[in-house]
């Protein structure tokens, strides 16, 4: 009787994103496949320091959490600045794609994106040094999440040295 | 442009749908000239298009009612230009009305018939035949033993087209249009509103009285008549076009017979119209129309229409809200501020999830950070201030989202603004209202923050460091009679026991409750409970995760620990000694322990209303922790009756097929099994309802007695909440307690229950849901 409307069913906050998982075991479809039917969200920059408790309250606003895993430094085993939500229901984590991603956490703009899943290993940064990727290669100075980039502290030369 | 005729009908179908939806956002061009344009691309589109473009016309009818006149001046244009496709359209308008209402679909349903009336300006429907649609409608408050509900719906639809069609209206027929307001006059005077407390945000009269929606409106119509139907708010693009459209052929509706009664018709429940500003609150710019004027109406329903369109997308929504046509003559950011807390505070729930509102109200802010921020800040203040005539379950709705806003703002606020809630028993909303925001901000951060960001004055309402109290902490424990084998127990876990070690370990925990005659030792022991819970979770005292895995590893050693309901209780009662300075915890540890089947809801439940709770009784957590345990309840009972379907169906097919025997019986004794189960859920559900119903009974009836023996005032802060949580209960979980009608009638709120009491079970029954 009526058209279903593409131009007013708009839904982009749930959308995919570009950003494809290197180590997923399977092809580029199944891996779409997943996404588009997770329950489960990673979330981005985060400080080292926000806990289980704080991911809980925020992200518990959009629907129940089965889950969270803390994001850890594959050498030194602490939080490195990421995390993993799984919701009992879709919604729920669609909501949060919705309304909790972009948001504030522990004062910083967090960024949630749709995962194929958690699988034991996951839970670890990928970075040379043990913990996320754009640790290793970030210039900016960012205290709550270990000072400078590792690159970047490596070619900084130290107080230490410049004093007599 | 010339039309190339390799182009897809797809695309070109694409094309109309956009071309449609787009028209009247913000152009270089002016909305008539886009208008004419677009009158002429569609008109000459129609030999190959019609049925589409009537499709696309018929959803932007039912799902942009905010652009209303836009598309009702789209018609007319093309009405004037082509006689029979306006005949189509207003037959395809009339199946979609009764298709809408056939489903239940009675907000959609607003919206076309308020289209339809607004195409009697614009020339395409004759007002004679409008008008006997809307006596059709209003007869209905003619038929006998029907819900109010259903008869509410027929007259709001008429009144609320009535701004847009009124003046034409009247000119053409004032004589039935007199008849008809009297009639409404009259029904309106009959209505039962025993609902209307209950659905109340303040149960204060002033500043603003909480009206019920069709008193206001009928209130807004009145003036309007008296004002001679003059209308200015509303923008009215085919006014432009009247010497085009005044040409035109005029369609008759043909007659509409209101679809009768079904049993499982679910009509729009009634609600109360929410205010918090007058013009005295927008001291600079323009003002802000009267709480009866009828732009008042308009601007709300138009700014709620936008919600409900982009609410998925926030900064859509944000941006829209802001562009809304007319915003130069009315203070928009006083108007939007007040929608959306009106939506928030909405009982019996918000139209969309609560945390939406909140990341709404922050990309308005974002977007006019040079007004906007004083509009909220100047709201918030003015809901302190009100905070002791606030319904709770709105109180709790407020403090979430104060708390989360601020969150994202560094916890920046006056709290100094707010010392006169130091001045007053903490118990006072005021004071209770602080505690609970520095709690939940505290969940958001921790806990050296709060005390960071409020006055020292403040310290009394800053929430516990949410640290674990363990009982055989140190040495000074030593004296206590489960010390030993906590010391036992703890080693055990460590050093990775089997179960059956640690149950040997626990038999040496003497039993305080053990009766003489009892050598089987089979008198439950709460001190075993206690010892092996307070050391288990204080082992696991570090995180969720910690503790979540604790009570997975010994899940056979608490199942056992908790086979009776005394059990149960008990384990519910050291969870919160050892964590009553982390109500999260709390919260999160019941939760899981219920999916676990550690403790089922009904020990929850009696556990939130025991004695040992008392203390604890009007802090938000506990709300939150019941209202999830019936949500769990809710969820479980769903999906069970959904295996049962799939059980079904797949039953079906196979029957079709011509399946073994083997593989139908198997199928139906799995269904056998799952009707089992279903029931045996269901009979769970209800019992839970039934508790709890009968705890409020039991608190409240003691409480009343006591006040009226003493001669005292039953109103106590405690009192109040209370009596608004019996009633959150209802509202928040009515569609489940539907079915039990029978039972509460018969059981638990008869005649001999104190008025008082009963009052509420009547509130919602006058709801009719």
């Amino acid at each position: 009787m009526s058209a279903k409307l593409s131009a007013l069913t708009s839904d982009s906050y749930i959308d995919i994103s570009q950003y494809r998982d290197q180590h997923f075991k399977g092809n580029r479809y199944e891996q779409e496949k997943l996404l588009k039917q997770s329950h489960t969200l990673y979330v981005g920059n985060l400080s080292f320091y926000t806990t289980e408790e704080q991911v809980h309250e925020l992200f518990s606003k959009s629907g129940d959490v089965k889950r969270i895993i803390i994001g850890l430094d594959k050498v030194k085993k602490t939080a490195c600045g990421f995390c993993f939500v799984e919701y009992y229901t879709r919604l729920g984590a669609e909501n949060a794609m919705r309304f909790i991603n972009g948001t504030r956490l522990d004062d910083r703009i967090i960024r949630t994106d749709w995962d194929a899943g958690f699988k034991e290993g996951r839970q670890y940064g990928r970075g040379k040094s043990g913990g996320q990727v754009r640790d290793e290669y970030r210039q900016d100075y960012d205290p709550a999440r270990g000072g400078y980039g590792k690159l970047a502290s490596q070619h900084r030369p130290t107080e230490a040295r410049n004093t007599f | 442009h010339s039309r190339r005729r390799t182009s897809e009908p797809i695309e070109i179908e694409d094309r109309l749908e956009s071309l449609i939806c787009r028209v009247g956002e913000k152009s270089t061009s002016s909305l008539e000239s886009n208008l004419e344009g677009l009158a002429g691309v569609l008109e000459a589109d129609l030999p190959n298009y019609k049925n589409k473009i009537l499709r696309i016309l018929c959803s932007v009818a039912r799902l942009l009612p905010e652009k209303l006149t836009v598309y009702t001046t789209l018609v007319g244009l093309l009405n004037a230009r082509n006689y029979n496709f306006g005949g189509e359209f207003v037959e395809a308008m009339i199946r979609q009305l009764k298709e809408t209402l056939k489903n239940n679909l009675y907000n959609e349903a607003v919206y076309l018939v308020r289209f339809l009336s607004d195409l009697v300006n614009c020339h395409v429907i004759a007002a004679p035949s409008m008008v006997a649609m809307f006596e059709n409608f209003v007869s209905v408050t003619q038929e006998e033993d029907v819900p109010q509900v259903r008869s509410d719906w027929f007259v709001y639809v008429v009144l609320s087209c009535l701004p847009w069609v009124g003046k034409e209206l009247y000119e053409k027929k004032d004589v039935e249009i007199d008849r008809l307001l009297s009639q409404i006059e009259g029904y309106l005077k009959g209505r039962v509103k025993t609902h209307v407390p209950m659905l109340q945000v303040w149960t204060a009269e002033k500043p603003h009285p909480q009206e019920e929606y069709l008193d206001c409106l009928w209130a807004q119509i009145q003036k309007l008549k008296k004002d001679r139907w003059q209308e200015r708010h509303i923008l009215r693009p085919y006014i432009a076009f009247d010497s085009v459209l005044c040409e035109a052929l005029q369609h008759n509706l043909p007659p509409f017979t209101p679809p009768g009664h079904m049993p499982d018709a679910q009509y729009p429940m009634p609600r109360v119209v929410f205010r918090m500003f007058d013009y005295t609150d927008a001291p600079e710019g323009p003002v802000m129309p009267g709480s009866h004027s009828v732009e008042r109406f308009v601007i709300e329903e138009n700014l709620h229409c936008i919600i409900m369109t982009h609410w998925k997308e926030r900064k859509t929504c944000a941006a829209q809200l802001l562009s809304y046509p007319g915003k130069n003559k009315i203070p928009l950011n006083y108007h939007i501020v007040e929608v959306i807390f009106g939506e928030l505070f909405q009982l019996p729930v918000p139209p969309h999830i609560d945390v939406m509102y909140t990341t709404l109200l922050i990309e308005l802010c974002k977007l006019q950070p040079g007004s906007l921020p004083q509009v909220l800040a100047q709201a918030t203040e003015m809901l302190y201030m009100r905070l002791d005539t606030m319904n709770t379950t709105c109180i709790d709705r407020l403090i979430n989202w104060f708390a989360h806003h601020l969150s994202n703002f560094q916890f920046r606020w006056s709290w100094d603004d707010w010392s006169d809630c130091l001045t007053v028993d903490l118990d006072k909303p005021k004071p209770k209202f602080v505690k609970e925001v520095l709690e939940k901000c505290m969940r958001l951060s921790y806990h050296q923050r709060i005390v960071d960001i409020v006055p020292p004055t403040f310290s009394a309402l800053i929430p516990a460091e949410p640290v674990f109290i363990y009982k055989y902490e140190d040495e000074s424990a030593s004296s206590l009679p489960g010390y030993p084998v906590s010391i036992a127990v703890g080693n055990a876990i460590k050093n990775r026991a089997s179960n059956e070690e640690i149950l040997t370990a626990l038999k040496d925990v003497p039993n305080p409750n053990q009766e003489d005659d009892d050598d089987e030792g089979e008198t439950f022991n709460p001190l075993r409970v206690d010892v092996f819970l307070q050391t288990l979770l204080h082992l696991a005292a570090k995180s969720f995760s910690h503790s979540f895995s604790a009570l997975g590893k010994f899940h056979e050693i608490l199942k056992n620990l908790t086979e009776s309901d005394e059990g149960k209780l008990h384990i519910l009662k050291v969870v919160y000694d050892v964590w009553r300075n982390h109500p999260q915890m709390i919260a999160v540890l019941v939760d899981k322990m219920i999916r676990t089947q550690i403790v089922d809801c009904a020990a929850v439940a009696n556990w939130l209303f025991s004695q040992d709770m008392a203390h604890e009784f009007t802090r938000l957590f506990i709300w939150e922790i019941l209202h999830s345990t019936i949500r769990k309840m809710d969820k479980h009972v769903q999906k069970i009756q959904q295996e049962l379907e799939e059980a079904k169906d797949k039953l079906e097919k196979q029957q079709h097929k011509r399946a073994s025997e083997d593989e139908e019986g198997q199928l139906e004794e799995q269904i056998e099994r799952l009707q089992e189960k279903v029931e045996s859920a269901q009979s769970e559900q209800k019992n839970l309802f039934l508790v709890i119903f009968q705890r409020f009974i039991m608190l409240l009836t003691e409480h009343l007695v006591r006040c009226e023996t003493g001669s005292v005032d039953i109103s106590t802060p405690w009192y109040k909440n209370c009596i608004e949580r019996l009633q959150q209960i209802f509202l928040m979980h009515h569609v489940t307690i539907q079915q039990y009608m029978g039972t509460l009638e018969n059981l638990l709120f008869t005649a001999e229950l104190d008025p008082h009491i009963l009052a509420v079970y009547q509130q919602f029954c006058a709801l009719q849901l």
